[in-house]
């Protein structure tokens, strides 16, 4: 089973993983956690009250990865504005539905990442390294959507737009700089894949 | 909604607020959420996205992912706009790029 998941008994799913692999996926995790930083409360008051209450940003973050993960929700990408008003009314919206749900999304993915990294910290390697990694429906889900969030961080970070980038990116020559990347790509691809499949019978 | 019981006489004329009243744009149209394609989300995994939060079969969650895929959107739920806001960003947290709108159809 390495590279893919597979169901276990009572829910759940297992995967083998080798000491490189276990490493890579840590690091894009932390990567992806310091991405999307830290919640509202670290830099702010003790005040648990405050934090809960904290707004969120209303502009669209300045990175291409974020403004992937937390885009605007009433810009449509293929229906331009009738107007100049109009365009103003969407960007209006979209600023405000930011600042009432980004830091709750943040929290979510922040959750998701923290939780890969928690599971592969508790794994006892084997004696070449490699070790079973188990998760439990809850922990799959986790996986799942983090799974989902690296490849749209590393899709976005290699530019992929439409079906045809992903086809050429199969296509790259070993010297290509981006061919690690798209190495990691695919392989998340496959993990995704597999754990889906898991969740879905 | 009840009605605010108004002491003034009842010969006043009303028109004024009688227009307001009136000028709420479109109150009863819908509002839509709608999926954006996506290079990089898997065809299993918006399926599976369609499957659980919003319940629907299995048919019908295959049939909107795609939609999405060759079409490039989907409708995938309708209703009230705090409805859709809550289901735009449950996509959001699932990684899929979802728009809201008012349904002009």
């Amino acid at each position: 089973m390495p590279g893919h998941f597979e169901p276990i008994r009572g829910g759940g799913a297992a995967v083998a993983l080798d000491d490189v692999e276990i490493s890579i996926i840590r690091s894009l995790a932390v990567q992806l956690l310091e991405l999307i930083g830290p919640g509202p409360g670290e830099d702010a008051s003790d005040d648990p009250l405050a934090e809960l209450f904290a707004e969120g940003p209303s502009e669209p973050p300045a990175d291409p990865v974020l403004r992937r993960l937390f885009p605007d929700a009433y810009t449509d990408p293929e229906q331009a504005p009738d107007s100049p008003q109009d365009a103003e009314e969407r960007m209006a919206h979209s600023a405000e539905f930011r600042r009432f749900t980004e830091n709750d999304l943040r929290a979510g993915k922040r959750e998701n990442a923290l939780a890969v990294v928690r599971t592969l910290d508790s794994l006892t390697p084997g004696g070449d390294g490699g070790a079973i990694l188990k998760l439990t429906a809850e922990e799959s889900r986790q996986w799942l959507g983090s799974l989902n969030d690296l490849r749209l961080a590393i899709g976005s970070r290699l530019d992929i737009t439409d079906e045809d980038d992903t086809d050429d990116l199969y296509r790259l020559p070993d010297e290509d700089p981006r061919k690690p990347m798209v190495m990691a790509y695919l392989w998340l691809g496959g993990l995704q894949e597999t754990l889906v499949n898991t969740l879905m019978r | 909604m009840g009605r605010v019981t108004s002491p003034a006489p009842l010969e006043i004329e009303r028109t004024e607020s009688a227009e307001e009243v009136f000028a709420v744009p479109e109150p009863d149209v819908p509002w839509v959420t709608i999926v954006h394609n996506d290079p990089v989300n898997l065809m299993s995994y918006v399926a599976y996205v369609f499957q659980t939060y919003f319940g629907y079969s299995k048919d019908k969650a295959h049939k909107l992912m795609l939609d999405v895929h060759h079409k490039g959107r989907a409708v995938v739920s309708s209703g009230s706009r705090e409805e859709m806001e809550r289901d735009v960003q449950a996509m959001h947290g699932y990684g899929l790029w979802a728009t809201l709108q008012q349904d002009r159809k």
